[in-house]
């Protein structure tokens, strides 16, 4: 590749408006569920109710008699035909022990959902009636809930042959931490609840199967992130081979990560189609997603910071037990490990770390990546021992991250976990955040107002995540069971319109227009002349999906090549059609010309003509104007930022409200802005949404009880402000484009940075920690308790 | 199962369907017009994402039932860009990127315009209570707050 990168043109940085938006406020896009195929059939889950216990008998004879059923199937029948559910993500060292993961439960459910038959009807309706026909005889287990309580000695097993619940134990460490306690001047503690949360895409999953008994050839249409980690693992279990399964996202309706795993269901519905010879569609409820769709975070986690009384960090040491589900859902090993743990040093000099993760089996159910995935796990830790160091020497929480902050770096930076974070300007992005807001007089406007009895709080965080995953070495170093370049193909018609290819799959993060502006720019067509396809197996080449903000870091990343490759190509043929030679062709504003001579140009369209037509090439070029790029990136990406919140709380009544909330956030050039804002609004507002109001809470029994909409606290409007979003822009040094992510940067400070408001608002009632989220009950309890948490 | 016969005009057609008298509205919509546009995305009335109108007031699709509509006319997303021109709230989604994954779009369309219905120059605090029904997982409102705005600036059409 000889062309240098252009991120200066016309489209690179404009907001325009998404490509994908006319079919979506139609109502003509068409997710899963819209669809409908001749002949098809409905099916629907019966799923445990207990969350632990042997399955003594079950009869399915009601309900195989009842109006429009076709099949009623359990473990029995799946048999010999479906394989266990695979974990992808085999993180090493860390004496991994995997319970088997039956689609259908076999003898033993684990969990509230856990599937236990399926029934197939003509309607859905019928399908329901039926479920509730089949007459299950349990034997209820004791069951464990609590990922730290999962590992008292005597607590019920989930998997009887896993000892003490612990799935792994993965351990980082880097330099000397017991020196650092040893002779720390200082030592802060927390014990923090990452509490559960369930990530409600407000499409719930499904699955539509159809099976073509003469070829052996199944279609499988489905919500996921990741369609062709799907044909990959469905293939494992279903033992339909690859090239003869085609998996299709359609129109996704959100994921956050719940859209990533490999799922019982789906597979079942695989397995009901192949069976009947008949196209079957499974939709799951509400209901079933809380129950049965993979939650996040879940982590206890007992943290200690060492520093010297000057502020300066010496050593941060922990330990997380996080709490796994049932079973290993696809790649919930590497969640609370790689892409936490070594997170641990944030943005900040710190000399020794120390961490051990415990990953505990409870009976509940499976914890998988949410947006963050980690990343906000780890931030909260040590945003929070920041603030408490700073409450500790009574020193300002911006200036105790100022003296800690990593000095500005362009092109690498390695730290102690052992991660080369790729940029960074850490304090650039903390003083916009604090210009914005006007600090220093916040602070005094705080100190007027509680003369008057009102309790402003300021909570500031900085983060450094990691995205764009990440190098396929990398991944298998790590154990995760697949590679994580991305891919793309980008395709000439001889009318010069452009078909891109992508194997990456979006699913509302609008890379249908970004994508296309980087084509106009690189290759001087209109973003309208560009159409991106993904979501297919078929259609699209290998990628490995949507998540850990990695579509444009990565799949950007292999479009951009890509086009290079095509450009390159294109001014060999341009030397040839001008009759010139290769190194007398200039590229501008989509004309190759000859140098000195403007006005001798072939237009990249006249090239795609030519080229598809093939009448008169150079000796030796194939034909066509279409190019394939594998992207193997050399580095994982790491925006940054800072964000700062600014809450009231009414002491009377413990209610917090959320007076402004700005964000900077470093995502590098955007090719977009409109849409990096966006993203940014969604991820804040999910954060915010664990600081004050989610949780997803099991009882003593494991009985889900925030089991629907109306018990688990999803954001609504008007709880919220409007969210101001910055930015400051400071390149990837190894991506072609120099950008870097934006999913997840918004959930990752936010969490952090309302708990520390809130916990600086109530400084004069001397809380120290509040479990979230932040009720006003909780709050209260806190404002009036003698005995303050922590 | 005893079934009964209903008349709903859907967009401006009317159906005449025999049906499950249990068929709820939303279900009709789908399964029965073919609208698929309309969504489902829970079963407990909290997310609003199948709100449609009924009579011209925005009703949540999966609380009625297809009888209860009997006589009644519906619109869904699918009819409310009349001749081919999008709507001012569907025209304002668009230019303010009030929606990214789109599932609770229409149903998000049809709360704002029962809101500007009835109060046609809503402050962003009075969208955010009129919202307040609907849920959107992707966007965290602040679009939507502002694509609403902007059809209150354009004026809707009743």
């Amino acid at each position: 590749m000889t062309t240098p990168a252009t991120t200066t043109g016309r489209m690179f940085g404009s907001g325009i408006r998404r490509r994908e938006d006319p079919r979506l406020i139609t109502g003509t896009a068409r997710y899963t569920d819209d669809i409908t195929l001749p002949g098809m059939v409905h099916a629907a889950m019966l799923r445990s109710p207990h969350a632990h216990a042997t399955i003594r008998a079950i009869d399915t004879s009601a309900a195989a008699k009842a109006p429009g059923v076709l099949a009623v199937y359990t473990n029995a029948d799946i048999e010999g035909h479906l394989k266990a559910m695979p974990c992808l993500w085999l993180v090493p060292g860390a004496d991994l022990k995997i319970g088997t993961y039956w689609p259908l439960a076999k003898d033993e459910v684990r969990y509230v959902g856990d599937p236990v038959a399926v029934v197939v009807a003509e309607t859905t309706y019928q399908a329901h009636d039926a479920v509730a026909m089949i007459d299950v005889t349990y034997d209820p287990l004791p069951s464990t809930t609590d990922p730290q309580k999962a590992t008292a000695s005597g607590a019920p097993l989930v998997h009887s042959e896993i000892a003490g619940n612990q799935a792994f134990h993965w351990t980082v460490k880097g330099g000397d931490v017991d020196a650092a306690f040893k002779n720390a001047e200082v030592v802060v503690k927390d014990r923090i609840i990452q509490q559960r949360l369930i990530p409600t895409a407000i499409e719930t999953r499904a699955a539509l199967a159809q099976y073509i008994p003469a070829t052996g050839e199944l279609t499988l249409w489905n919500t996921t992130q990741n369609p062709h980690i799907v044909r990959f693992a469905s293939s494992v279990v279903t033992g339909i081979p690859e090239d003869k399964l085609r998996v299709i996202a359609p129109e996704v309706g959100g994921g956050f990560g719940s859209k990533i795993a490999q799922y019982p269901a789906d597979v079942v519905t695989i397995f009901c189609s192949k069976m009947l010879g008949r196209p079957v569609k499974w939709t799951e409820t509400r209901r079933e997603n809380y129950q049965a769709t993979t939650h996040g975070r879940d982590h206890v986690q007992e943290v200690e910071l060492a520093a010297t009384r000057d502020g300066r960090i010496t050593g941060i040491r922990c330990k997380v037990w996080a709490g796994m589900g049932a079973y290993l859902s696809t790649a919930a090993p590497g969640i609370p490990t790689i892409l936490h743990g070594l997170m641990l040093s944030g943005p900040y000099k710190v000399p020794a770390v120390h961490e051990d993760v415990y990953g505990i089996y409870t009976n509940t159910t499976p914890v998988e990546a949410y947006r963050g995935a980690g990343r906000p796990e780890a931030t909260f830790m040590l945003e929070r021992l920041i603030d408490k160091l700073a409450h500790e020497l009574n020193l300002d929480p911006v200036e105790v991250r100022r003296r800690n902050l990593l000095a500005p770096f362009e092109d690498g930076c390695e730290v102690i976990t052992g991660l080369k974070y790729d940029s960074g300007n850490y304090q650039a992005a903390l003083d916009k955040a604090l210009d914005h807001v006007k600090y220093d007089s916040l602070r005094a406007e705080q100190a007027r107002l509680r003369q008057q009895k009102k309790y402003l709080g300021i909570g500031v965080a900085t983060y450094v995540e990691i995205c764009g995953l990440g190098p396929s070495q990398v991944a298998g170093a790590v154990g995760f069971q697949g590679g994580l370049w991305e891919s793309a193909i980008v395709r000439f018609h001889p009318s010069g319109k452009v078909n891109v290819f992508i194997g990456a799959s979006p699913h509302g993060q609008g890379e249908e227009t970004t994508f296309a502006q980087v084509v106009s720019d690189e290759l001087g067509v209109s973003p309208d002349d560009v159409k991106v396809v993904h979501g297919d197996t078929d259609q699209t080449p290998m990628g490995w999906g949507t998540y850990g903000s990695r579509t444009t870091a990565v799949g950007g990343a292999a479009l951009a090549v890509a086009t290079r490759k095509i450009k390159d190509k294109a001014k060999l043929l341009a030397a040839h059609l001008l009759e010139a030679a290769p190194e007398d062709i200039d590229y501008g504003d989509g004309k190759f010309f000859v140098k000195g001579s403007p006005d001798r140009f072939k237009t990249i369209q006249d090239i795609a003509l030519m080229a598809n037509v093939a009448w008169n090439m150079p000796a030796g070029m194939e034909a066509g104007l279409e190019a394939t790029s594998f992207y193997d990136p050399p580095n994982f990406s790491y925006p940054f930022g800072a964000h700062c919140a600014i809450v009231e709380v009414d002491a009377e009544t413990g209610r917090v409200t959320l007076k402004r909330y700005v964000a900077v956030d470093d995502c590098g050039p955007q090719i977009n802005p409109v849409i990096v804002e966006g993203q940014v609004h969604g991820g804040v507002v999910q954060g915010i949404g664990q600081a004050l109001w989610e949780e997803c809470v099991y009882d003593d029994n494991g009985q889900l009880v925030t089991g629907s909409l109306v018990d688990y606290a999803v954001p609504r409007a008007d709880a919220l402000p409007d969210i101001e979003v910055l930015s400051t822009v400071t390149r990837s040094p190894h991506h072609p484009l120099g950008v870097k992510g934006i999913g997840e940067a918004g959930t990752i400070a936010s969490t952090a940075a309302v708990y520390n408001a809130v916990v600086d608002a109530l400084q004069p009632f001397g809380v120290k920690s509040i479990r979230m989220p932040m009720t006003p009950e909780r709050v209260w309890r806190a404002i009036h308790s003698d005995a303050k948490e922590g | 199962m005893q079934q009964i016969s209903v008349s709903i005009q859907v967009n401006g057609r009317a159906l005449q369907r025999t049906i499950e008298p249990r068929l709820l509205l939303v279900h009709f919509l789908r399964d029965v017009a073919g609208l698929t546009g309309t969504k489902i995305g829970c079963d407990t009335s909290q997310c609003g994402s199948c709100t449609v109108l009924l009579d011209g007031r925005s009703v949540k699709s999966c609380t009625c039932l297809a009888a209860q509509a009997d006589g009644s006319s519906v619109t869904t997303i699918e009819g409310l860009a009349a001749g081919g021109q999008l709507h001012a709230l569907q025209e304002s989604f668009w230019a303010k990127h009030g929606l990214q994954c789109g599932f609770c779009t229409p149903g998000m369309i049809f709360a704002a315009h029962e809101l500007l219905r009835t109060n046609p120059s809503p402050t962003p605090e009075q969208i955010r209570h009129g919202l307040e029904g609907n849920l959107c997982r992707c966007t965290g409102y602040n679009n939507i707050v502002r694509a609403v705005q902007h059809a209150a600036s354009l004026g809707v059409r009743p």
